[in-house]
């Protein structure tokens, strides 16, 4: 039998169905991959019993012809996600030892649609990173390596860079990210998978760590297009304990694949031709048009002015949002509680937060804290709020001319651990094609297009308008057609 | 707009964050540079543009005002205690903020 673990999610799915397999075959295959992934500090808990369990449940509902959507799919789990009775920190130490009494909303769709946890994912603290530096549990290792014989450990991406690492190592077939400025899409790329942020509200927050709620959503990430559909079809839906869940049917998103572009424009953003870019990407974007072309597009050049003040305008509204969300972390209710000897309250609250935050996330805060203090919140805030509206505009605009946007995900492949984690601007400039679509919300995927000079995988990226997951998916699988892309790492550890 | 260390230290008390002296000149320079970067948004022409509120058109939904029976509507204090550094009586336990 080949190995199960090279299998995605709908050839799980398809031959446990058909018996092809047993659940409990691929759980205990999965198992065995997780364990001995060790080395790349992808997974901060390991549930195996979690895996049999479903994997026996999803045995006995083929025996008795009651199979589900994720019948038989073992999972990995970003620890972003609330999962009941088993450790979440989202990789920071000011949650460290914190058992969820519940369970995220989108953890009990994924178990409840069938299918089992293998353990949770390392990831950037709360979120915060590029590059998966800034866990208090240590580096995530990219499974991928340079060509170049240097053997330098390579960032997986971030914030999702356990998930993406999970994933590309053949340690999951699926899992869970989210994406707040780019945190899903940034880290498939890096790693040569596909990965889709939906539209803003799709997919309940309720039960995830939040860091800014008008950003943050969830998503699936996976080894291709379809793989992706399947699982965010699971993962959607109307949540009534999230007041920002939209009220809307899900798709049948699997059933709508369709990788032919006829009478659809794909547009380029002029502005997405940011200096410096490597030679590289420029040809895997021109590669990537030519695919669009031969899949039955037109293409049509479109305008975004305000892309360039994507960043900057992130960079206000998101630590403005998590110095709110995090002020929750006090050392009272839950996590870690530092207090020294003769302390008051107030001083309790600074030790704690002190001692449990990591460096990026402090940064994040006092920006945060810094940019909605009285006299500087109309400058900073206020104004960011603006330029928001004005970029979401933009793509209002564009989407007057084309279906959807077709841009490189990444401005580079992976760079090495450490090589950007001194200076947080250039370490911020890589999601410089990812952000200006998390600030309007819209869906958004990357689906890998092809290798660099240095072996390493490169994504491309695919914009729709809000609520058109299809439209993305679709052109998403138009280029996967395409590019053939069939690169995995080899298994070094 | 720059910030100075008395500057860095009232934010880091504002966020209820402990930083020492060698802490907060660390800082300045980094919150500097990243408030340096984000200053260009002064560029950008906002007269008469309308702060954004809701990034996709939602309208805040409001529930029947009755007591829920699910996991969110109560008699579940030990679930609430369960994950606190310390729990006395039924409640969360802080230093004392009376003398």
């Amino acid at each position: 039998m080949t190995d199960l673990t090279n299998l995605g999610i709908a050839d799980i799915r398809d031959g446990v169905a058909a018996g092809t397999f047993s659940a409990r075959e691929v759980a205990s295959a999965f198992n065995a991959a997780v364990e001995k992934g060790r080395p790349l500090n992808a997974w901060l808990v390991e549930t195996p019993d979690h895996a049999l369990a479903a994997a026996d449940a999803a045995d006995a509902a083929r025996a008795s012809g009651d199979l589900k959507p994720l019948s038989g799919v073992p999972l990995g789990i970003k620890d972003l996600f609330c999962t009941k009775g088993v450790e979440t920190t989202a990789a920071s130490g000011i949650l460290k030892g914190f058992v969820p009494q519940y369970e995220s909303t989108i953890t009990s769709k994924l178990f409840g649609a069938g299918a089992g946890m293998l353990g949770k994912l390392n990831m950037d603290q709360f979120a915060m990173g590029s590059s998966n530096e800034t866990s208090a549990f240590g580096d995530v290792i990219s499974p991928w390596k340079r060509n170049d014989g240097g053997n330098a450990a390579l960032a997986p991406g971030g914030s999702s860079g356990g998930s993406s690492a999970a994933v590309s190592a053949r340690m999951a077939p699926g899992v869970t990210g989210t994406d707040t400025g780019g945190s899903i899409r940034q880290p498939a790329a890096f790693t040569g998978i596909s990965g889709i942020k939906p539209t803003y509200g799709r997919c309940s927050r309720w039960g995830v760590v939040a860091f800014a709620s008008s950003l943050d959503q969830a998503g699936p990430m996976a080894k291709d297009v379809r793989d992706c559909a399947i699982m965010l079809e699971a993962m959607s839906g109307f949540d009534p304990k999230d007041a920002t869940s939209l009220d809307l049917p899900v798709p049948a998103w699997e059933k709508g694949l369709s990788g032919d572009l006829k009478g659809k424009r794909v547009g380029i953003p002029r502005e997405y031709r940011v200096d410096n870019m490597p030679a590289e990407i420029e040809a895997l974007w021109e590669q990537g048009i030519a695919w669009a072309k031969d899949a039955g597009a037109e293409i049509v050049e479109v305008s975004l002015p305000h892309t360039k003040y994507a960043l900057p305008t992130y960079y206000i509204i998101a630590p403005a949002e998590a110095s709110s969300n995090l002020a929750r972390y006090d050392g009272v209710r839950y996590g870690l509680r530092d207090l020294p000897d003769g302390a008051n309250l107030q001083e309790m609250y600074a030790a704690t937060r002190a001692d449990g935050f990591g460096a990026e996330v402090k940064r994040r805060i006092m920006i945060g804290t810094y940019v909605l203090s009285a006299g500087f919140y109309d400058a900073y805030f206020t104004k960011a709020q603006k330029v928001r509206s004005l970029i979401v505009r933009d793509f209002e605009q564009a989407f007057e001319k084309c279906d959807v946007l077709l841009t490189p995900t990444a401005p580079s492949a992976a760079f090495g651990l450490g090589e950007k984690s001194a200076d947080p601007i250039a370490m911020y400039l890589n999601d410089v094609f990812t952000v200006p679509s998390s600030l309007a919300g819209l869906p958004a995927m990357s689906v890998p297009g092809g290798l660099d000079g240095q072996g390493l995988p490169l994504g491309l990226q695919i914009i729709g308008r809000p609520l058109d997951e299809q439209g993305v998916l679709n052109a998403g699988l138009a280029i996967e057609e395409r590019a053939g892309f069939t690169s995995r790492p080899g298994q070094w550890w | 707009m720059s910030v100075d260390l008395a500057t860095v230290r009232k934010i880091a008390g504002l966020a209820r964050i402990a930083t020492t002296d060698a802490e907060a000149e660390a800082l300045l320079p980094e919150l500097n540079n990243i408030l340096g970067w984000i200053e260009q948004l002064g560029e950008v022409n906002t007269d008469g543009v309308e702060p954004l509120a809701a990034v996709i058109p939602n309208h805040l939904r409001l529930r029947d005002d009755v007591v829920t029976h699910d996991q969110t509507g109560g008699g579940i204090r030990d679930a609430v205690l369960a994950n606190a550094p310390q729990a006395e009586h039924g409640f969360f336990a802080v230093p004392k903020v009376i003398e």
